[in-house]
Parts: structure tokens; C-alpha cells; sequence
């Protein structure tokens, strides 16, 4: 991928969230307020019209990734190019006026609760075309309509309430809200993981077609992975506020060099490969509170792990076209690889 | 092309009038469903009815005195007696209710904005804004709430206006907990964050998409506070605060006619005391019925 043709690209954000306010008496003392490190220096692009899956355990600050990239939190430090431009530059409370705001929409992960309760599907289609397309009267009403269209809501359920959908439904609703805009970067935050299995996979076939047809970049979160190998080009992994892998989809799921995504890659139920031995994870995750920054954060649940893990934080290192994983036990670059 | 953009034209011309009949429809579904909210509604008009058109509805003058007629029980001509002076209790109950259900009416709306106003930024915002508005809302409730009203009319001064105010300060706790609470579990929700990715702005967020949520507790509140305002205001009245008394009022007629209560012309008394009553139980009825009405979730 050229760098021309990069959408977003994220580096270096972080989000530490400080944990309480600390005292008077703990400010004198000079004792630190201990900090949440959600997200802890992440870097990675996503192209024009690429889908990329971001995927981790509950936890792991996806969701808080997610909230930095549609730009309804601020990053404690790190750049959010967007075009070319510094989103993070601009506080997320000020954002709702920026001109790259119709550029990333999102779809929320509970269509309920997405939804406004006293809104009817139409008004919550309309309602992003009216305050940043500046749409009204019979041009909103027909992208309304051209939007319920494309996400195959009928036409009739417009001017229901959302308590009167069913879950699909409500998700068709959600979708066609984020897309009536036609955004470039489309955040789909585990878009199915409410509904029932049978709904998911309809959903699912909306999105990559939508995919083909609007021609829009997908940040995909899930932590379900056969959707994420069903859809997305390129795969990134996360653990404890860093991605520890990443690389095309293809590959990464074929020749996993991360042992935490070998886990996760094993943990998928029903797989064919015989060979595929199930990798348990002992024990939870460290502390996000403050973690030892010379350490890697996956020691003590790694089955690989070894001393030297416990004295150097691993970064990304290439291991492959495109692919990158942060790992001290993988072969040095250009060795190997 | 011409053809769709007819049928779009049918559509939102059709769709006006219909939502009026579907509100329409839903009422009446409500009040069908629930024969006490509809008499409250009823007894509710009946007050209105009172309030805008007592003056012309009385049979006698409120103001005339007639010496000769003092102290009579109800009769078919004064259907409530009348008092020490020879007025008809009927009708001075029946022109008091606009001054009554005006100052309560008053309070409650000044409470009502200022309360949900200052509450929904304090659960919104937080931090700063919240303890500052929280703590506001804590002095006030500090004081029992009847003896503060009677110290803001003393230093503000003895007037009906004095009295709405006064009404409105001590109700303000209760509109700012409401709604403070309200707003502040739903300021992450899923479509307070939509709204904000589709270009609204934080006040915006708060004014359009989270205050009309939060409208089914509060109109609770305020159909509660109503009948609770009317007794605050004819409370203060009843100790001699604000209205003066020539002027028919419930509070100084039930007042003015303690003292002949022990001598046996109870009605002097009653009547103004009943319809007291009898407002404060309609409001109360009155708020489960005004949630049904206003809460989408309830509309089939």
C-alpha cells in the first residue's frame, strides 16, 4: 500500500485514564494518581477502501480505540491522520462541527440502545443528513429512503419507533444512519454481536456487500474471528492496549506468529485442521493500572515465555510482507524472514 | 422520476394529519384504558374551565358584602353558604382558582426550567458543575422547605409574586435531582454518542436528543409538585403571607373561616378547603396518565 492512498492512519495514540483524582495531601506528598493505560501507543493505517479487522479480548481497549478514532474521546498523546490531517488536534467536543466529521460514521454495537427511543427509523436516518449534509424537505426524504434501500429496511418501517423493530431491523436502522452520509471510513464496533446467530449472518452479507458497492474503508471490531477472516482484508490484534500482530488476513490466519493470536486463532470452535491443537490461556491478563513498561504484558499467560520476556517490552517488527508481530521469541528481521 | 416525487409529496402530506390522529388515537387509547386518569383529566378541565372563566361562570359578586346575609348555610341559592360578610362562598372558590392555580402554575414552571435546566447540565457535565449545582440543591433542602418559603416572602416582601418565587426556590431541589439523575445515566448511551457523530454539538446533544427522554419522570414530578405548589401557596396565604383579604383566595378563606368553625358555620371553611383538596388529589391522579401519554414506549 502507498502512502497516497492511506485513509487513517494512527500513530503513536495513547488514552491513559487516571484513576481517581488524588488528594491534596497525595499531590503534596508527591504521590502519583495511578493511570489506566487503555490504549498505549498504537500505530497503524487503514487505506482508502481497505477493511481492516481489529480484534482482542474483552478489555483489551478496543473500545476505547474505537471512541479515539470516531473522535468522541481525546487522546492523551499520538496523531489521528485522517486525509492527511491531524485529527486529534481537535477536541472531540468541538469535532461535531469539524469538516471530517461525515467522514467517520460508525455502527454501534447495540442497535436498543443506539437508537433514540423517541425517534422513529426516520428521523434517525435523517437526523446525520440534516445536520451535516444540510439536507431538508424532499432531498432528505429521498436519501432517507435511498439509504433505508440500501441497507433492505422497507420503506413502511420508517416511521416506526425503535421499540417497535425487531433486532435486525434496529440494525438495518443503525447501518443505514451511518452510511446515508456516505462516509470514508466506516467504524462498525462488533455490529452483530447482539443479535441472533440467524440475523448476524444476514447482517454480515449487508456489510461486505455494502462494502463492494459504496466502496468505504471498514474498521471492523469483533472479537468473533471467522467474521473478521469473512470480511476484512487486513487483521490487527490486540492485547492490553497494544496490537501484538498484524497482517493481511490470509496470512495472519495461516501463520500466526504472535503466540497470544495462536491462542486466539486455536480457541475458534469447530475447526477442520486436526492438527489444530486447542492453546489454553492460564490465568487473566495483568493489570492495565500502570504496567511495567519493561516487560511484556503478555508474560504469565504465555506458553512461550521466557526470561528474557520479563526484562524488554517487545515492539513490532516485520516478519513478512505487511505483516507484523511484537514478539522478543520471533526470529530478528531479516534473518528468517 | 416525476412519478416518485409525487408519491413522496402524497406521503409527507399524508403523514401530518396522520400524526396528529395517532397522537389523537393514543390518548384515547390511554384514558380508555385507565378510567381514574380519565376522571382526573376530566376533574383536571373542570379546574381549567374555573381558572380562565370563574368571573363570568359566578353567580354573585366574589367582592359584594350584604350584612343581611351573613353566615348562611348552603342553600340553593348559595350553594356553599356564605361567610361573616354576606359573600357567596361559591362563587369567591370558583374566581380563586385562577389566582391559585396561577401561582402554582407560575412556580411550577419557573421551578421546571430553572430546576431542569441547572440538573441536566449538572448530570451532563459533571465535575465542577455538578457539585456546585448539587450543593445548591443540598442548602436548599436543608431548611425545612414550608418555613423557608415564609422567611424568602418576609424578606422579599408581602406580594403574589413573592409567593411564586418562593414556591419556585423550595421546589427546585426536586427538578434538579430528577433531572440531574435522568440525564446522567444516559449521557453514554448508545444514541447520545450517535447523535454526537451525526454533528451535534454538546448543548444540542443535551437540548434535542437526551432532554425529551428524560420528559416521562419529570411530567410525573410536576403533576405531583403541582397540587403540592397549590398547597404551598395557599399555605402561605393561610398564615397571611402574599394575598391580601379582600381578595378571593382558598388558603384565606379556609383562614378566615377557622373561627367560625368552633361556633358550627363549618361551610365558611370547608367548601374552600375541599376544592383545596380536591385540586392537589386531581394532579396527583393526573401524573401516571401524563406519563402514558408522553412516553413513546407506550404508544401501540
Amino acid at each position: 500500500m502507498t502512502a497516497s492512498s492511506t485513509l487513517l492512519a494512527v500513530e503513536g495514540v495513547r488514552k491513559l485514564f487516571p484513576l481517581g483524582r488524588g488528594g491534596v495531601l497525595d499531590r503534596l506528598r508527591g504521590r502519583r494518581v495511578p493511570l489506566l493505560h487503555a490504549v498505549d501507543g498504537v500505530d497503524f493505517r487503514i487505506g482508502a477502501g481497505e477493511s481492516v479487522g481489529l480484534v482482542g479480548e474483552s478489555g483489551c481497549g478496543k473500545s476505547t480505540l474505537v471512541r479515539l478514532i470516531t473522535r468522541t474521546l481525546d487522546p492523551t498523546e499520538g496523531a489521528i491522520r485522517f486525509d492527511g490531517e491531524d485529527l486529534a488536534r481537535i477536541p472531540a467536543r468541538q469535532f461535531a462541527s469539524a469538516p471530517q466529521r461525515p467522514g467517520i460514521q460508525m455502527v454501534f454495537q447495540d442497535p436498543t440502545d443506539s437508537l433514540n427511543p423517541r425517534h422513529t427509523s426516520r428521523d434517525a436516518i435523517a437526523e446525520p443528513l440534516r445536520r451535516l449534509a444540510g439536507l431538508s424537505g424532499r432531498a432528505l426524504a429521498e436519501r432517507v429512503e435511498e439509504a433505508a434501500a440500501q441497507v433492505q429496511l422497507p420503506e413502511a418501517l420508517l416511521g416506526r419507533y425503535p421499540h417497535q423493530l425487531s433486532g435486525g431491523q434496529k440494525a438495518r436502522v443503525g447501518i443505514a444512519r451511518a452510511i446515508a452520509l456516505r462516509p470514508r471510513l466506516l467504524v462498525l464496533d462488533e455490529p452483530t454481536a447482539a443479535l441472533d446467530v440467524s440475523v448476524q449472518a444476514v447482517i454480515l452479507h449487508l456489510l461486505a456487500d455494502l462494502k463492494t458497492r459504496l466502496g468505504m474503508s471498514y474498521l471492523f471490531v469483533s472479537h468473533d474471528l471467522d467474521v473478521v477472516r469473512l470480511l476484512c482484508d487486513r487483521v490487527l490484534v490486540m492485547y492490553l492496549g497494544r496490537i501484538v500482530e498484524e497482517g493481511p488476513a490470509g496470512e495472519l490466519f495461516a501463520l500466526p506468529r504472535h503466540p497470544y493470536t495462536r491462542a486466539l486463532l486455536s480457541a475458534i470452535p469447530g475447526q477442520a485442521g486436526a492438527g489444530a491443537q486447542r492453546i489454553r490461556l492460564e490465568g487473566d491478563p495483568v493489570s492495565p493500572v500502570d504496567p511495567d513498561p519493561k516487560r511484556c504484558r503478555f508474560l504469565g499467560r504465555c506458553p512461550e515465555g521466557e526470561a528474557a520476556c520479563a526484562s524488554a517490552s517487545p515492539v513490532l517488527l516485520e516478519c513478512g510482507p505487511g505483516h507484523r508481530a511484537a514478539c522478543l521469541r520471533l526470529p530478528p528481521p531479516g534473518g528468517a524472514g | 422520476m416525476d412519478n416518485r416525487v409525487a408519491t413522496l409529496d402524497a406521503t409527507s402530506d399524508a403523514s401530518r394529519p396522520s400524526a396528529l390522529a395517532a397522537a389523537l388515537r393514543h390518548a384515547r387509547y390511554v384514558l380508555g384504558e385507565n378510567p381514574v386518569t380519565a376522571a382526573a383529566f376530566a376533574l383536571f378541565g373542570a379546574f381549567l374551565i374555573a381558572a380562565v372563566a370563574g368571573p363570568w361562570l359566578a353567580p354573585f359578586d366574589p367582592l359584594a358584602t350584604d350584612a343581611a346575609r351573613a353566615l348562611q348555610p348552603p342553600s340553593s341559592t348559595h350553594w356553599f353558604g356564605t361567610d361573616q360578610l354576606g359573600r357567596d362562598i361559591f362563587s369567591r372558590v370558583l374566581v380563586a382558582t385562577s389566582l391559585d392555580f396561577g401561582m402554582a402554575f407560575a412556580a411550577v414552571a419557573l421551578s421546571f426550567g430553572l430546576g431542569c435546566g441547572l440538573g441536566a447540565l449538572a448530570g451532563y457535565y459533571g465535575g465542577w458543575t455538578d457539585r456546585l449545582v448539587s450543593r445548591l440543591s443540598d442548602t436548599i433542602m436543608a431548611f425545612p422547605l414550608f418555613v423557608l418559603a415564609m422567611a424568602i416572602v418576609a424578606a422579599l416582601g408581602n406580594s403574589v409574586a413573592n409567593i411564586i418565587y418562593a414556591t419556585a426556590i423550595i421546589n427546585l431541589p426536586f427538578y434538579i435531582r430528577v433531572a440531574r439523575a435522568e440525564v446522567n445515566v444516559r449521557r453514554n448511551a448508545g444514541y447520545v454518542e450517535a447523535a454526537r457523530l451525526a454533528g451535534n454539538g454538546e448543548l444540542r446533544v443535551l437540548a434535542c436528543h437526551i432532554f425529551p427522554n428524560i420528559l416521562p419522570p419529570v411530567m410525573v414530578q410536576i403533576s405531583l409538585n403541582m397540587g403540592w405548589a397549590i398547597l404551598n401557596a395557599a399555605g402561605l396565604s393561610f398564615i397571611g403571607l402574599g394575598v391580601r383579604p379582600p381578595q378571593p383566595e382558598w388558603g384565606i378563606m379556609v383562614a378566615e373561616g377557622g373561627s367560625y368553625m368552633i361556633s358550627g358555620e363549618w361551610w365558611v371553611s370547608f367548601f374552600p378547603g375541599a376544592v383545596l383538596m380536591l385540586a392537589v388529589f386531581c394532579f396527583n391522579l393526573l401524573g401516571d396518565g401524563l406519563r402514558d401519554l408522553i412516553d413513546p414506549r407506550r404508544r401501540t
